[in-house]
């Protein structure tokens, strides 16, 4: 029996342990926030926070996560209002939105180890997090605000 | 017989998490017929099926708390539709958009129109309708409150979501008067009064936020690969990995001891020209999407290859080139230019190569469905849900009624999504699965594998030069596989629609202009891609025009300018051969080919861009201009290559023309994320085939541009229009003169000429 923390709500999975945390949360937990995008860890899509570290959820079996605490994007904030949420949407981010639950778990494990990141620190952090529709430029004035509360 | 307007739930704004799945909605009498737009300017509109509906008994509804709730017909994939059209609604209604909430429909084009989210159609077919719609609501108010105080109409008017009487200073609000004002007919076109552009609230502003953004950003927005349902199974298949390939034979075995997997289905496939239908394949059924997959990538598959299997991308390219350089089937003869090249003073020629793309949405191709009691009802993330009802009635022998197919949001579409094969699939599995509903999903290695493919271009321009200097004779040979034949007998070249994006509309004022096509036979499926043929057109010609510049030492945009030539209305139909011209399905009258629209584009964009300005070592500027879904673009790239060969970015500029720019803020974001696919294409994107095969599996072997490599900062300048002037298509045009900038700016700041896309290891030194 694998036991972890989702959101801060204990669960438990007796499935098969190679599983990754992805169809876990999506399929098992409904959570459907966290996205699949590439199933190989190349675009990001399905970043969550495992003990607060970004995480590809898609190659991590969930026997990895035993034990351990993670957040989706329905767990980032209860209201929503994370200050990259906020920013996110001041600076109307998304086009198609797909990959923004991704790139926001991403943006927002980087300003919670650093608070005040230079623009090539985001964009090296972000170069993971694949946006097809192209929000990039948005993305990196996003995370700018978010950090400096603008 | 009216409709009855009944309180709904809201989709747009709380995000339930499963929203999209609720029943409810508009109740409509069954012999209810939609009233239908009076325009105040042609659109080709009517052409597509389900043509345009603008009745407000179809798209509006009003509950007592004033609570307003406007549908949104056509598909959301990234473009704001879902935001502009119930904008242009509400505008006319003159509604406050804190209390509009919006409600995607169902496919059902004989009810609300045209759905077929493609093209660059949705604003351009349908801010007029959605216009009329929202007045005629607000005529209907207006209506039912001079009805309930005894009045005149004349005396009251509707304003920001209340109706007040003047002389009385009573007032009602929407939520007061809906019922009443639901139960009216819908006023006829000529009681209907728009409003005048200076009363907008949202039209033209770029004040509203898309209404999915607080659930696009909290994880709540649902896709199609999303969909739940009680009792839900889930699918992988095995696809035939070559056009045409029949399944052989297959085993089973081991995919049937994973853990999970339920059933083995196998999915018939339809033999070239293939359509929409599946590809067919070995469809594994599980518990979960994991076992599913895991179920998939275990089974023994043996094909047979059929005539498509010794295809190689390579050889074919080889073969191309020699094509090109023969004559080919005339498609444009202005004058004579075989003889004008041969009497020349000076010629040139080149030719250029843009491969196979995939489209890659971020979402894979996926459908939830469910098969069962003589009923078919899906949850898909489609481009065109009117089509899917129709496509998946055939399939299934039902009647299109009994087909339900509710439109989720699009994780990305740029054309694939536009043909429904994977909802197809679902519901053949989940027939088969005795109505069990199914998800079935493409993993990314399925997506890039069985792709609707962008076809593969090889161009030749030949341009003859007088003694002053000037272009009297140009020639364009395009050899390239149709997009035609999934849908007939492989015509083995370009057809009319698609040398109509921008080969023989090439608006150059040149006397002897020629256009060919030379026999390209296509061999795996196409389809269109975000602007379509327009990429490799677009990147031949433009490229072409500032080799020309620089062959006769001229400023590439002056050059560019002087071959477009004076200001004029150009109809490529009065040219021999060219009579086919289909204008993206638009009447001429009222999109025209403007050359002046194009020049200023060009001027504008000059101008924004600095175009000329001290650059430091190793950076360059180019530019080009392209029109395509009846707008105008002009793009000027300044790009920096190192010494080592690495490109960036560090600024674009681009100016649109799209007629009355209905909202300017995802009009910003369109051109923003064009530059950046379109950056993706030439850096990258290439598909390439082996035996029959897509050989690239994943975001490793077919690259996109990341942030760190994306345009530092993309400028957007849009040509102010009043609300007179037709908008026109906003989602595609931005793409196709990216590429061609970027490559004559790379041109500007090394030398180097790059002809052949993607750029790939061409600069490494």
């Amino acid at each position: 029996m694998i036991k972890l923390r989702v959101n801060g709500r204990e669960v438990s999975f007796d499935g098969d342990p190679s599983m990754p945390l992805l169809w876990y949360l999506r399929d098992e937990l409904a959570l459907t926030g966290t996205k699949f995008g590439c199933g190989v860890a190349l675009c990001g899509a399905c970043t969550v926070h495992v003990d607060g570290q970004a995480t590809r959820a898609c190659i991590t079996a969930i026997s990895d996560v035993n034990g351990r605490s993670v957040t989706t994007i329905e767990g980032l904030d209860p209201d929503g209002n994370h200050p990259v949420q906020r920013a996110w949407r001041t600076f109307n981010v998304p086009q198609c939105g797909y990959c923004q639950s991704g790139q926001i778990m991403q943006a927002a494990a980087l300003l919670a180890t650093n608070k005040n990141p230079s623009e090539s620190e985001i964009l090296n952090v972000m170069s993971g997090n694949i946006c097809r529709c192209g929000c990039y430029q948005r993305i990196t004035a996003a995370i700018k605000a978010a950090a400096t509360g603008a | 017989m009216t409709a009855v307007h009944v309180a709904i739930e809201n989709v747009s704004r709380r995000g339930f998490l499963h929203g999209v799945l609720a029943t409810g909605g508009l109740v409509l009498a069954a012999e209810f017929v939609p009233m239908r737009a009076a325009l105040a300017y042609a659109t080709g509109a009517a052409k597509f099926s389900g043509g345009v509906v603008s009745d407000p008994h179809v798209f509006v509804a009003i509950d007592k708390s004033g609570i307003v709730t406007i549908i949104a017909h056509r598909a959301e994939m990234g473009t704001g539709s879902r935001t502009s059209l119930p904008m242009a609604v509400a505008d006319e209604l003159d509604a406050d958009w804190s209390r509009v909430r919006v409600k995607q429909s169902p496919g059902d084009e004989k009810k609300y129109g045209n759905q077929n989210t493609d093209g660059s159609r949705s604003l351009r077919h349908f801010i007029q309708p959605m216009r009329q719609c929202g007045a005629a609501m607000r005529h209907m108010l207006e209506q039912a409150a001079a009805s309930q105080w005894g009045v005149d109409i004349g005396e009251v008017q509707a304003q920001n979501h209340e109706v007040a009487h003047k002389p009385s200073g009573r007032k009602l609000g929407y939520g007061d008067l809906a019922a009443a004002a639901s139960a009216l007919p819908t006023p006829p076109p000529d009681q209907i009064k728009l409003k005048d552009q200076a009363a907008f609230r949202y039209l033209g502003k770029g004040n509203v936020s898309i209404v999915d953004l607080f659930d696009i950003t909290t994880g709540r927005a649902v896709y199609g690969i999303d969909a739940k349902l009680p009792g839900m199974k889930y699918a992988a298949v095995a696809r035939a990995p070559v056009l045409g390939a029949k399944l052989a034979s297959y085993d089973g075995t081991a995919a049937m001891k994973v853990p999970g997997v339920e059933k083995i289905v196998v999915i018939d496939g339809t033999p070239p020209p293939g359509k929409f239908q599946p590809v067919g394949g070995v469809a594994v059924v599980a518990a979960n999407t994991w076992a599913a997959i895991r179920g998939r990538d275990a089974l023994v598959v043996h094909w047979d290859d059929g005539p498509h299997g010794a295809y190689d991308s390579a050889a074919y390219k080889a073969q191309q080139e020699e094509t090109a350089g023969k004559p080919g089937k005339i498609a444009r003869n202005d004058g004579d230019a075989e003889q004008a090249l041969a009497s020349a003073a000076k010629t040139i020629s080149a030719e250029y190569y843009v491969p196979t793309l995939a489209h890659a949405p971020m979402e894979p191709p996926n459908a939830t469905a469910r098969v069962a009691d003589g009923k078919c009802e899906v949850w898909v993330p489609v481009q065109s849900p009117g089509n899917t009802q129709e496509e998946l009635a055939q399939k299934l022998g039902l009647k299109r009624d009994d087909v339900t197919v509710n439109v989720t949001l699009l994780g990305g579409g740029f054309g694939r999504k536009s043909k429904c094969d994977y909802v197809l699939e679902a519901a053949l599995v989940s027939r088969a699965m005795g109505g069990a509903p199914v998800k079935l999903v493409w993993t990314r290695e399925d997506d890039l594998h069985n792709d609707y493919f962008h076809a593969p271009s090889f161009e030749r321009l030949d341009a003859g030069i007088d003694g002053q200097g000037h272009v009297v004779a140009w020639r364009h040979r395009v050899v390239a596989p149709s997009i035609r034949s999934i849908f007939v007998a492989d015509p083995k070249r370009e057809q009319p629609g698609e040398l109509s994006q921008g080969v023989i509309d090439v608006p150059f004022a040149i006397a002897n202009l020629r256009c060919e096509t030379g026999e390209a036979e296509a061999h795996s499926r196409l389809g269109w891609f975000r602007s379509v043929r327009n990429i490799p057109h677009g990147f031949a010609i433009q490229s072409f025009v500032a080799e020309i510049a620089h062959a006769l030492g001229r400023d590439p945009k002056d050059m560019l300018l002087e071959l477009i030539g004076p200001p004029r209305l150009f109809d490529p139909r009065k040219s021999p051969g060219a009579e086919g011209y289909t204008n993206y399905g638009e009447p001429f009258e009222t999109y025209p080919i403007d050359t002046g629209r194009l020049r200023r584009v060009i001027e504008v964009v000059a101008e924004q861009a600095g175009w000329g300005r001290q650059l430091p070592s190793g950076h360059g500027l180019g530019i080009a201009a392209h029109r395509s879904f009846v707008s105008y673009v002009a793009t000027v790239v300044e790009v920096a290559v190192d010494d080592k060969g690495k490109l960036t970015v560090p600024r674009v500029d681009t100016a649109i023309d799209c007629g009355f720019a209905a909202n300017p803020e995802r009009i910003r974001s369109q051109i923003e994320g064009a530059a950046v696919m379109g950056l993706s294409i030439a850096k990258y994107g290439e598909i390439t085939f082996k035996n029959g095969r897509a050989q690239q599996n994943n975001f490793d072997g077919f690259q996109v541009a990341r942030i760190d490599e994306a345009p530092a900062i993309t400028h957007v300048h849009i040509i102010p229009a009043t609300i007179d002037v037709p908008s026109s298509g906003v989602g595609e045009p931005g793409l196709p003169p990216f590429s061609p900038a970027l490559c004559n700016a790379i041109f500007a700041a090394t030398g180097k000429r790059i002809r052949r896309l993607p750029i790939g290891d061409q600069l490494a030194s």
